[in-house]
């Protein structure tokens, strides 16, 4: 029996298949549809989470590798209705295009704050090289962070 | 296979208005009806009659453009997919400016498939707010009229001493106020005045158009709402993919769906022939599972042999190979000769002679291909991320063999078009695996499916002679356009060129003539369509010869502009030589164009017109050995009057981008008439770390708006092209960059 530990709320997930990538369990078994599916291997970020607070590629996670950890997604991210920093930065400067890429972008710069509240340009392009905009958001992601940095509630 | 590509492909995009034949018919088909709301309040819609007198409550049509409820609430409502062009926030911004309504208390919402009722409805073409501006704008104006007629009865004053201010009714004398909400049902008793009739604001009137409004689904996004089609869950429904022949047009010889069927999680593996039309139905197997994931894995075990008498076998290595060939030699079909091009070439002081290319792409839009389908009872509801709804609708009832009354669709959020979800293929399959199955089906494909099966950016080759006489003037052009047909006859989408393209209509002795290849590979629009590849051609050769001349290249440029006037007389659809001067004139100030840069940097210059947009850009690059960094992209566009400064700004700068990624990286090979490239791995994407600056100017203008989805991505690779010229001496003739072995740091 598989349980994952999601946003706070278990989840079991009965007897998975256990190589499942974890983007399809939270999709189809949980209905959380916020983590988005672009490549399938792990080339776009469109899937990212976080796993103990590191941003990971669910579609390249077999869901066996998740249990027994803190997973996090876009769904989980707001601390009820108060947005993240980042979500709000996003708002604001009105980065999405489509609009699909952005909660694996979210999770990136998420992760990436966490980690380095004052990020250089040079951090945010590390931190956010693995996630593709089809849209060609990037200037926007990047001003939305350093706002969302700035703001220092991140 | 025959002819079935090009000629429902050449249909259908008939069937398109564009600028060349806008649809200046929808206005007067459709007319205004208010009728009271459910729950009382005005609605108003350009709806057809219904039968229904306007008083009569029972007269409420489920369509319209806008609602307000006696609570105040109102709701306008958004017709045309949302691509990512930022339509709905656009849409409600022109209905919420004529209907001087406070922003903060408008919802808007996603129309309906109800072509009836709305006129066509499509994202394409860059054609949303040309085709729609006008009709928006009177639709707002006369819900306020009415308003305001509704408050001065009820106030007993002449409605004339009454102003709208931000979804109040105010008595200019007295100063006294009533709440839209207060007087919507009141106002949905009066009479329709005619639309032409109604009172338009002045541009010094908009409090909305032309700020900067965030997208009214930026909220739900940023925390993971379901908005998108592959976010639809239906109960109890399945899960689906479909296997297709790599090469398209190939059938199913022999399929192991007995070993398929014994896979943990399938419920069902079976064989749909098809219609034999590529933006309907191929043959294939379809595999429906209990998850996204147990359809996917069961793919693997899936064994088929194809027959692949019928099905593509391009190679793109022996296309290259025949266009440098014909290169060689005039086109088959003129498309405009005037003057004395070859004596002009001949006696020129400068002349030269060029051969570009530019490759096969796939949109590859960030969600694949999806479509959720429930067959029941002779009827079928589809949740499609589609740019063509309407155009679906009728796809799904000619495959089904349904009325279109019996096919529901509903619109979805759309994880990125580009071109790609004109066409419907993914919706036909959804639609014909739940018929089969008779069960609810959410349809996934797979990036490689994506990848595969997809209408793609055709390839093109320019063979370019030029001349420059003795007073550094462009005196001669010849284009030989080598590009590829399926039927033997036209063009294929994106594969032609027009006899106004530029600089034709402009150099005394031009020729344009064209030769097609036949090509069986599935092609499409693609942003920007024919223009992509246009551009980067004749302005990276236009550089060229200003160079070759001694000239310097914005001077060039702006000689060959000439006197302001329109090229096509009648048709202000065409290019403007003054707009286009004025943009190029803006980019290179800000550009700082001639400044003196250091020994590695350049900057690059074009300019393209398309879909109604003037558009000059200025790269300016860094180049090491044959490593490029764009240091920084300024954009100068005259597109009319701008919606939404924000969404305008943003696509201007992700069509710089996109053009940046193709131009930068991407090339699809065919062999065997199979696409090679399988995945991102294969077909880059620009990332963050190489993504420029860019700045963004709009020219302050009084031409009707025009579309901002395409016009901006053409001169991208050109400027940036010349750029590394000038930077490097490096010359690009050939796209990707990487063919010629340069990147981008
Ligand atoms: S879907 Fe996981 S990285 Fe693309
Ligand atoms: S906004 Fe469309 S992919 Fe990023």
């Amino acid at each position: 029996m598989t349980t994952i530990s999601v946003n706070g709320t278990q989840h079991d997930l009965g007897d998975i298949d256990e190589t499942m990538p974890l983007l399809w369990a939270l999709r189809d078994r949980i209905g959380l549809v916020g983590t988005k599916f672009g490549c399938g291997i792990a080339q776009c970020g469109a899937c990212t989470v976080h796993l103990d607070g590191t941003a990971i590629r669910s579609c390249s996670t077999p869901v066996s590798a998740a249990q027994g950890r803190q997973i996090t997604t876009i769904e989980g991210l707001a601390d009820g209705e108060r947005l993240h920093p980042l979500q709000q930065a996003w708002i604001d400067h009105d980065v999405p295009q489509c609009g699909y890429c952005q909660s694996g972008q979210i999770m990136s710069a998420a992760a990436l704050l966490a980690e380095t509240p004052n990020p250089t340009d040079a951090d945010i392009d590390r931190a956010m090289s693995g996630n593709i905009c089809r849209c060609g958001t990037y200037l926007r992601i990047r001003a939305a962070i350093h706002t969302a940095a700035k703001s220092g509630k991140a | 296979m025959s002819a079935h590509y090009t000629d429902t492909l050449a249909a259908f995009l008939d069937e398109l208005p564009s600028p060349e034949k806008p649809a200046t018919d929808l206005s007067r088909r459709t007319f205004l009806q208010a009728s009271a709301a459910v729950g009382g309040g005005l609605m108003l819609s350009f709806a057809l009659p219904r039968g229904a007198s306007a008083n009569n409550a029972d007269a409420f049509a489920p369509n319209a453009y806008l609602r307000i409820g006696t609570d105040n609430k109102i709701t306008l409502v958004s017709k045309n997919p949302e691509i990512g062009q930022g339509i709905k926030t656009a849409f409600g911004m022109i209905l919420a400016e004529e209907l001087d309504a406070d922003w903060s208390t408008v919802t808007v919402e996603q129309a309906a498939t109800d072509e009836a009722t709305y006129g066509s409805q499509f994202a394409g073409g860059s054609m949303s707010v040309r085709l729609n501006w006008d009709t928006l704008r009177r639709a707002g104006a006369t819900g306020r009229v009415l308003l305001v007629a509704a408050a001065a009865d009820r106030w007993g004053v002449d409605a004339n001493s009454c102003n709208t201010e931000s979804s109040f009714v105010v008595h200019t004398d007295s100063g006294r106020k009533l709440a839209y909400g207060d007087v919507a049902a009141l106002a949905a008793t009066f009479p329709i005045p005619a639309p032409e009739s109604v009172p338009l604001k002045q541009p010094d009137q908009y409090h909305l158009l032309g700020e900067r409004i965030t997208g009214v689904d930026n909220h739900a996004l940023v925390t993971g709402q379901p908005l998108f089609g592959i976010d639809k869950a239906i109960d109890n429904a399945r899960y689906a993919t479909y296997v297709k022949c790599p090469a398209t047009g190939g059938r199913i010889k022999t399929a192991n769906l007995d070993a398929v069927k014994a896979v943990d999680g399938v419920i069902d593996a079976f064989v749909l022939e098809g219609n034999n039309n590529v933006q309907q139905l191929m043959p294939g197997i379809a595999i429906v599972a209990d998850s996204t994931w147990s359809a996917i894995k069961a793919r693997r075990a899936l064994e088929v042999e194809w027959d692949e008498t019928d099905a593509c076998c391009d190679d793109s290595e022996s296309f290259e190979r025949e266009a440098q060939a014909l290169s060689q030699r005039h086109g088959d079909t003129e498309i405009v000769r005037r003057g004395n091009s070859q004596r002009a070439i001949a006696n020129a002081a400068v002349r030269l002679e060029a051969f570009y290319s530019y490759p096969f792409l796939s949109h590859a839009p960030l969600e694949p291909q999806n479509c959720t389908a429930w067959y029941r009872d002779g009827q079928i509801e589809l949740w499609a991320p589609t740019q063509t709804p309407g155009r679906g609708l009728s796809n799904v009832a000619e495959l089904l063999g349904l009325d279109e009354s019996q096919v529901t669709i509903h619109q979805t959020r759309i994880g990125g078009g580009f071109g790609r979800r004109l066409i419907n293929d993914w919706m036909c399959e959804a639609a014909a695996i739940s018929k089969h199955s008779g069960l609810p089906i959410k349809l996934q494909w797979t990036r490689e499916d994506d990848m595969a099966h997809d209408f793609y950016r055709v390839a093109g080759f320019h063979s370019l002679k030029g001349a420059v006489d003795s007073a550094g003037k462009l005196s001669g052009w010849e284009d030989h356009l080598i590009s590829f047909s399926s039927d033997g006859d036209r063009p294929v989408s994106g594969g032609g060129i027009r006899a106004t393209e530029f600089p034709a209509p402009l150099v005394d002795n031009t020729r344009i003539t064209q030769t097609l290849m036949p090509l069986k590979v599935p092609t499409g629009p693609w942003r920007a369509p024919g223009s992509n590849g246009i551009a980067f051609a004749v302005q990276s050769f236009i550089q060229e010869l200003a160079t070759a001349a001694n000239r310097d290249h914005l001077e060039f440029l702006l000689e060959i502009m000439g006197e302001p006037r329109w090229l096509e007389s009648g048709n202000a659809g065409a290019l403007h030589t003054g707009r286009a001067a004025g943009v190029i004139r803006h980019a290179a100030q800000a550009a700082g164009w001639g400044r003196e840069l250091p020994a590695n940097k350049g900057l690059g210059l074009a300019f393209h017109f398309s879909h109604a947009g003037h558009i000059a850009e200025v790269a300016e690059v860094t180049v090491n050995e044959k490593t490029v960094t764009i240091d920084r992209v300024t954009v100068a566009a005259d597109v009319g009057p701008i919606v939404n400064l924000s969404g305008a700004e943003s696509q201007c700068q992700g069509a710089v981008i996109d053009g940046i990624s193709a131009m930068a990286g991407q090339k699809l090979n065919v062999s065997k008439g199979r696409i090679q490239e399988a995945n991102f791995h294969q077909y880059p994407m620009l990332r963050m770390p190489q993504a420029p600056q860019v700045d963004v100017h709009f020219i302050d203008s009084d031409y009707p708006p025009s579309g901002l989805g395409e016009p901006a991505l053409p001169p991208v690779a050109p400027a940036v092209c010349n750029a590394i010229f000038a930077a490097s001496g490096i010359r690009i003739r050939e796209l990707p960059l990487l063919s010629s072995g340069v990147r981008l740091a």
